[in-house]
């Protein structure tokens, strides 16, 4: 895959985190082949790419959908009904959390606490903050991605 | 009582997009005290005296811990400022990024300066990353307007990892590695980011440091108790009226803090500290927030008397199951047992043999665990188990 994975020229080690970020921008997830060329551009081992990779939760191995929601599952939210918030998304997209929908327009995925609690229950669709939600508020939201 | 405004003090007073309103508050005058007319010895002297502890949960004095990379020898130092908040419950740090990075970064230079580092980072949790552009401006205009003064700050994003809020692995994660817990010794003081000598400070303690070398030492350690002084941030959410961010003295009672601010009622508990922290029932309420009692970040989720204690208990080791590096023996495993036999009380299946297991497990974990997150992880079923025995008693298989 010439040219797939490697964006920036390589700088050095501490960079990887960065760069498999640069990865799943460009192509919605972190690809086999570009594991194996950050490997070789960094001249570290393809196990440890592939370490980093599997080791933080915005990265994914998967193919994902263009837009990601995060609903948050922990304790802050829960107390606020987070639990209707993801009722709403899996009946609004018709998939569950861990799930992408056919079209590939969404991925589904629950996260750990992202310090919105004071506006629980909250999620993140990509990097966007949507706070204090509802059911109804749901259907709009998603409506705003394409 | 109203509570005075240290950390919070620019918050809603300051425009966090233009450093000359910041500068018309009273912005950088610290940075050019510490500059000009302090040593760096003078600088973590009065960081020491001010009895200022860290911010973001252990509570490691300070001073100490500057002074300890002031005088370790080395070609590179490195300033690090944790904004990797990720403890269950917490939010303030989202609150100060977005009011007031203007002395958040003023700290930092003041850090760098104090411990002869002449390079820095702030690692921000990419749940965050609405706040980098933000954070990146005020950045801009502060070295547009030259304070940076040969320093070099860099903002660092993370890519979704609790246990990176752990300095150890919050450097391993900078380095571009998992972000896994390390052994100490040696402490990063001496050999931290790249082996180099490293101070790493939460957001909020670096927030005190422009006012302590404004106003002194001795203002500083005026507010508090004993062994805590000054003011402490508290991030207040769940069964309240009016979930928020509130600011108050350190040792102030924690019914100020849930009742008057932020207005809950009929409180069962109160969780302290997240999902690693403490909790207190809702008889309990006069407890001092303080170092010396329980206070963590300040993460504060309220609870009310509809809620179960052992759902709240199973979700918080459910978290921290997820969130465990793996490193460590106890703390992969430990978890994992923890969250099986909870499961099995909120199926009402539980035994007391495992309540049992659950104590002794416990005491492994705290002793052995190679970070707080392992060592911390049994808090919750430890307290829940002293004051809420008879919940768990109740679901006893039959």
């Amino acid at each position: 895959m010439a040219g797939k994975g490697v964006i920036t020229p390589p700088r050095d080690r501490a960079d990887l985190v960065e760069r498999l970020k640069e990865t799943q921008r460009r192509y919605g997830h972190v690809p086999e082949e570009a594991i194996a060329e950050l490997a070789e551009s960094l001249a570290i081992p393809v196990h440890e790419v592939y370490g980093v990779a599997s080791f933080y939760s915005f990265l994914s191995l998967k193919p994902l959908g263009r837009n990601v929601i995060r609903v948050c599952k922990s304790l802050p939210c829960y107390l606020k009904s987070a639990e209707v918030i993801m009722k709403a998304v899996e009946k609004e997209l018709g998939i569950v959390p861990g799930e992408t929908t056919a079209d590939g327009r969404f991925s589904f995925e629950l996260i750990n606490c992202i310090g919105l609690c004071d506006h629980a229950p909250a999620m993140l669709i990509n990097h966007d903050a949507h706070v204090d939600l509802t059911p109804q508020k749901i259907k709009q939201i998603l409506k705003s991605y394409e | 009582m109203p509570q005075p405004r240290v950390v919070l003090k620019n918050c809603d007073v300051i425009d966090p997009k233009r450093i000359d309103s910041y500068l018309e508050n009273g912005g950088f005058k610290a940075l050019a005290k510490a500059r000009r007319e302090m040593t760096p010895e003078q600088i973590t002297g009065e960081i020491k005296d001010s009895g200022l502890r860290g911010r973001g949960g252990a509570g490691f004095p300070c001073g100490i811990k500057w002074e300890g990379a002031r005088t370790a020898s080395g070609d590179a130092k490195y300033v690090i400022c944790n904004a990797d908040e990720g403890e269950v419950g917490t939010f303030k740090d989202r609150y100060i990024l977005e009011k007031d990075p203007f002395t958040l970064i003023e700290g930092i230079l003041i850090a760098g300066h104090a411990i002869g580092a002449k390079q820095g980072y702030i690692y921000l949790r990419v749940e965050y990353h609405y706040l980098l552009d933000h954070l990146q401006n005020a950045l801009n205009q502060v070295k547009q307007k030259g304070y940076l003064n040969g320093f070099s700050l860099e903002i660092r994003e993370g890519a979704g990892a609790y246990i990176c809020g752990e300095e150890s692995a919050l450097m391993d994660s900078i380095e571009g590695k998992r972000g896994e817990a390390r052994y100490r010794p040696p402490f990063p003081t001496t050999s931290g980011l790249w082996g180099k000598p490293t101070i790493i400070n939460n957001v909020e303690t670096l927030m005190n440091i422009p006012p302590i070398i404004m106003n002194g030492a001795d203002w500083f350690s005026q507010m508090g108790t004993e062994r805590s002084k000054g003011t402490k941030v508290f991030s207040v959410s769940g069964d309240v009226d009016k979930p928020g961010v509130y600011e108050m003295v350190l040792g102030s009672p924690l019914r100020e803090l849930v009742e008057e601010l932020a207005m809950a009622k009929n409180i069962k508990l109160v969780q302290i500290g997240g999902a690693t922290g403490r909790i207190l029932p809702g008889d309990k309420l006069d407890t001092p927030l303080a170092f010396e009692a329980m206070l963590g970040a300040g993460a504060v989720t309220v609870y009310d008397q509809s809620r179960d204690v052992i759902d709240i208990i199973h979700r918080t080791m459910e978290f921290l199951v997820e969130e465990s590096c793996g490193k460590c023996t106890p703390c992969r495993q430990g978890t994992e047992v923890m969250v099986e036999v909870l499961a099995k009380f909120h199926r009402s299946e539980g035994s007391l043999r495992e309540l049992r297991n659950l104590e002794a497990l416990s005491s492994a974990m705290m002793l052995s665990s190679l970070c707080g997150l392992g060592q911390a992880a049994p808090n919750a079923v430890m307290d829940s188990l002293q004051y809420f025995r008879d919940e768990y008693e109740k679901r006893v298989a039959k």
